[in-house]
């Protein structure tokens, strides 16, 4: 079956904008990581730069998955590889 | 796409690696890119800063001025985060780690002098990856010798190495496609707000640039090291 241009490229556009949907689970492990970061300096105020350095550490490999999905939707849109 | 991958421009928004000239070799058209020119760059700043760091510690005096001030600041900083973390390991990465975080920070922190960072392409990320996996696997091989590799491998039960040659192989993919992506989205943004906002885009995008270029790059540098130093302590600990 043929298709022409225009539809993969509309194709493609969909497929970007679900691969983006990805975000939503590292925003979802970042808010528990800040939550319990939160919790952790009420109980311990002393320690708060360890505890914010730990979360952003935490925070900044959980993020990777969602960057996965961004990398997928910019290479739909920009490279093109299904035409 | 006569150019290749990534290297063609879009419209009016421009995020991307442009081909500068391209010469042959060995039948293969080889193009020298815009991020050959950044890293460049940034690699004679560093380069003239290290000239003038070691100049600076030749003539020492006993009261620091500004700019020794500033090398043995440096120098202290990234010592204590390599032996915090490395622990009895640490003397002999001191020079690997602090060469891979000066040379990613300045990378990062290129985009706010209008160059393009080169971390932002996956060829400078990938061998910076591929560095760090040599690196742990050199280290794997001297201290557990073969036979320990070869019991890490097969580690719960021996059906499981397959699974852990996977894991093993996922650690320089892992690590420096976070490092493009994360750098990559920030170019992606910038690009936007400076394309389709032009002209609304004035002096509140310098608050971005403190978000996407100084936090966002300063983190996933520390990132990168952090990780890099635990796979590498990892390799060393013989048990």
């Amino acid at each position: 079956m043929e298709f022409n241009t225009e539809f993969i490229l509309g194709c493609s556009a969909i497929g970007a904008g679900l691969a983006v949907i990805a975000g939503i689970g590292p925003g979802v492990g970042q808010g528990i990581a800040a939550g319990h970061a939160a919790a952790a300096v009420g109980r311990n105020p002393g320690a708060k730069s360890d505890i914010t350095s730990t979360m952003l550490l935490g925070q900044a490999v959980a993020e990777t998955t969602g960057l996965y999905g961004l990398l997928i939707a910019m290479l739909l849109l920009f490279v093109k590889p299904l035409i | 796409m006569e150019q290749g991958m990534l290297l063609s421009a879009g419209a009016d928004i421009d995020f991307m690696v442009h081909g500068v000239f391209s010469y042959e070799l060995f039948g293969q058209t080889v193009w020298i890119t815009t991020t050959h020119i950044c890293v460049l760059i940034v690699m004679l700043v560093i380069i003239a800063f290290c000239f003038a760091a070691n100049r600076a510690v030749k003539h020492a005096t006993e009261v620091p001025g500004t700019f020794q001030n500033i090398v043995e600041l440096v120098v202290e900083m990234l010592d204590n985060m390599v032996g915090g973390v490395m622990g009895k390991h640490a003397p002999r990465f001191r020079n690997y780690i602090g060469t891979i975080f000066i040379f990613i920070l300045v990378s990062n922190l290129s985009g706010l002098f209008g160059l393009r960072p080169p971390t932002a392409d996956y060829g400078v990320t990938l061998a910076l990856g591929l560095m760090s996996f040599s690196v742990i696997h050199f280290n794997k091989f001297k201290h557990q010798k073969v036979k320990g590799v070869i019991e890490g491998l097969c580690s719960p039960w021996p059906f499981w190495a397959p699974i852990n040659i996977i894991g093993d192989i996922a650690v320089p993919i892992s690590l420096s496609l976070r490092l493009f992506a994360n750098i990559l989205s920030g170019v992606v943004m910038m690009a936007l707000v400076y394309g389709l906002l032009s002209q609304i885009a004035i002096i509140w995008p310098a608050a971005l640039h403190v978000y996407f270029d100084m936090f966002s790059g300063a983190i996933q540098t520390y990132v990168f090291c952090m990780l890099t130093m635990t796979y590498v302590s990892d390799a060393c600990t013989t048990d």
